[in-house]
């Protein structure tokens, strides 16, 4: 794995200052939101073997929330986007994603 | 061919011609009675206990590589039944009780070793803690024994009792808890399940899931499609991949796990030893080296191997619990890619597709539940209900609020 992270705020650090929290993709659904899409948020997971997003937090640094994104299989680094940068693209975008999802522990045929 | 002192020393005489590959090689039929994806541990138990106990022969195990190449034959062999969570407990005691008798029933020498396993306390709150979970073992039925300071050093002395920041408070014992031979365990089952007719397919990697109005029907491999009435995945590390075929996503991240052989020394260290101070195991091979691992690296990974930064915090683990080992070269390390579920916890159950059957999600757990995970998955897969002692283990707990959440983390996998 690459043992070092460019933080977009203090610049190249090693991996070590690092706390990793996981996948960034789902989306934390509105409070009232139905059952299920709570389940969803908190146990289902895509699991991907390749490029992934997730959440890191620099708390040996600026303490801020990035976003890296990181292969699961090769251990290379792509990419590191501060979390609130990554959430307004996202909302900008448009994309919960929902739309790269199948549905919840049920198959589709 | 029966493995026997006898059967050694004719050989012997013979110059060790006459010995038999332990399993067939067969040419994948067209259709199985149940097919298995997955030719490690838990897939190979699982074929065992189909053809043993419910008289299932018709059956594959489908494995991309060669058997035992994935998690049972890169761990470290620990196997110990101390759960707390009525759920976990029974079933891994069930499993401890399947070890025992395990080289009897496979004539295989599985070298398990009843050594024994203490875990370390360091405080009171901890002692505390592992008394209400020996009771819970107790009463369980197995065997649980809380130790003292002085008895623990007399079973251990080598340990750092004067440790600063850790002083050994005491430990947790059981003495039926050990370990047995990873690989010898998968060769066992391997051989015993194709001896009663399951046809073992290595390189033999599973590309699809054929379902016809909502029932699997077979699956696309990379020998061709095999049909099958009913279907078992056991691909840990890979589970969510597999599931993923059947348009299935899981409470499951998958996540490296590293170990770590040293060369050999005399014989040291006698029983399994976990420091309560971070998660930390050490024990020593019959071969002398001392095998030893300790936490997750904390991220997703499919990759079998780790970093440096989890290399280095077992190190200070080791050296923190047993100052002696700090002179002592380690020779391998290596990752598994494991499971890990949200509550920590395995699940055994069948799925929303017909016909589909999945067993995932062991996280640490899964070489020490290699027999009774065979045995409740095959009786899952001959019956289609679940086994009584797999009954917490289903995949709907995590919506239905019935989490089996053994440390105590709460939904997330890397924290188990």
């Amino acid at each position: 794995m690459a043992s070092l992270i460019t933080c977009p705020h203090c610049g190249v650090r090693p991996k070590e200052e690092f706390t990793i929290r996981g996948d960034a993709k789902p989306v934390r659904p509105a409070p009232e939101a139905k059952f299920d899409a709570w389940d969803d948020y908190v146990h289902l997971r895509v699991n991907v073997r390749g490029v992934m997003h997730e959440h890191w937090q620099h708390s040996g640094g600026c303490r801020r929330w990035l976003v890296v994104e990181r292969d699961t299989f090769s251990h290379d680094v792509h990419g590191v986007t501060d979390a609130a940068e990554f959430a307004r693209a996202r909302a900008k975008a448009g994309t919960t994603g929902k739309a790269a999802k199948p549905a919840k522990g049920r198959a589709t045929p | 061919m029966k493995y026997s002192a006898f059967s050694i020393f004719r050989q012997g005489l013979s110059g060790n011609k006459g010995w038999q590959p332990a399993w067939r090689e067969p040419e994948p039929k067209s259709h199985y009675d149940v097919i298995i994806v997955g030719g490690g541990g838990h897939g190979l138990a699982t074929a065992h206990y189909l053809a043993k106990n419910h008289g299932i022969t018709n059956v594959a195990v489908l494995e991309k590589g060669y058997l035992g190449s994935g998690n049972v034959g890169r761990n470290t062999t620990i196997v110990r039944a101390n759960y707390l969570l009525e759920g976990n407990e029974p079933f891994f005691a069930h499993s401890l009780k399947l070890w025992e008798g395990l080289e009897q029933e496979l004539n295989f020498n599985a070298m398990m070793s009843q050594r024994g396993v203490i875990n370390l306390y360091h405080s009171d709150g901890q002692r505390d803690a592992y008394a209400r979970r020996g009771n819970a073992m107790r009463l369980a039925g197995e065997d649980a024994e809380l130790l003292g300071r002085e008895e623990v050093r007399a079973l251990v002395p080598y340990l750092d009792f004067d440790n600063a920041r850790f002083p050994v408070h005491g430990g947790l014992l059981q003495r039926r808890g050990g370990t047995a031979r990873h690989d010898g365990v998968a060769w066992g089952y391997a051989r015993a399940a194709d001896s009663r007719g399951v046809d073992l397919i290595q390189n033999c990697e599973v590309t699809g899931i054929c379902r016809e109005g909502g029932k699997v029907t077979g699956v696309e491999t990379s020998r061709g499609f095999i049909s099958c009435n009913r279907l078992g995945l056991a691909a840990a590390g890979n589970s969510s991949r597999v599931a993923a075929m059947a348009g299935m996503r899981l409470p499951v991240e998958s996540q490296v796990l590293q170990a770590f052989v040293s060369e050999g020394i005399k014989p040291f260290i006698d029983q399994v030893v976990t420091f309560g101070a971070a998660l930390f195991y050490l024990s020593q091979s019959d071969k002398g080296g001392l095998v030893f691992g300790g936490s997750l690296d904390f991220y997703n990974s499919y990759a079998q191997r780790g970093n440096l930064q989890t290399v280095e915090s077992v190190m200070e683990a080791a050296c923190a619990m047993v100052p002696a080992v700090s002179r002592v070269k380690v020779l391998r390390a290596w990752g598994g890619v494991m499971d890990m579920s949200m509550d920590g916890s395995p699940i055994i159950d069948k799925t929303p597709v017909d016909g589909l059957y999945l067993n995932c999600g062991w996280c640490y757990g899964g070489f020490k539940a290699t027999p009774a995970s065979g045995w409740c998955f095959a009786h899952l897969l001959a019956t289609g209900e679940t086994h009584e002692l797999a009954r917490a283990f289903r995949l709907d707990r995590f919506s239905r609020g019935y989490q089996i959440d053994e440390t105590g983390h709460g939904a997330q996998a890397n924290l188990h």
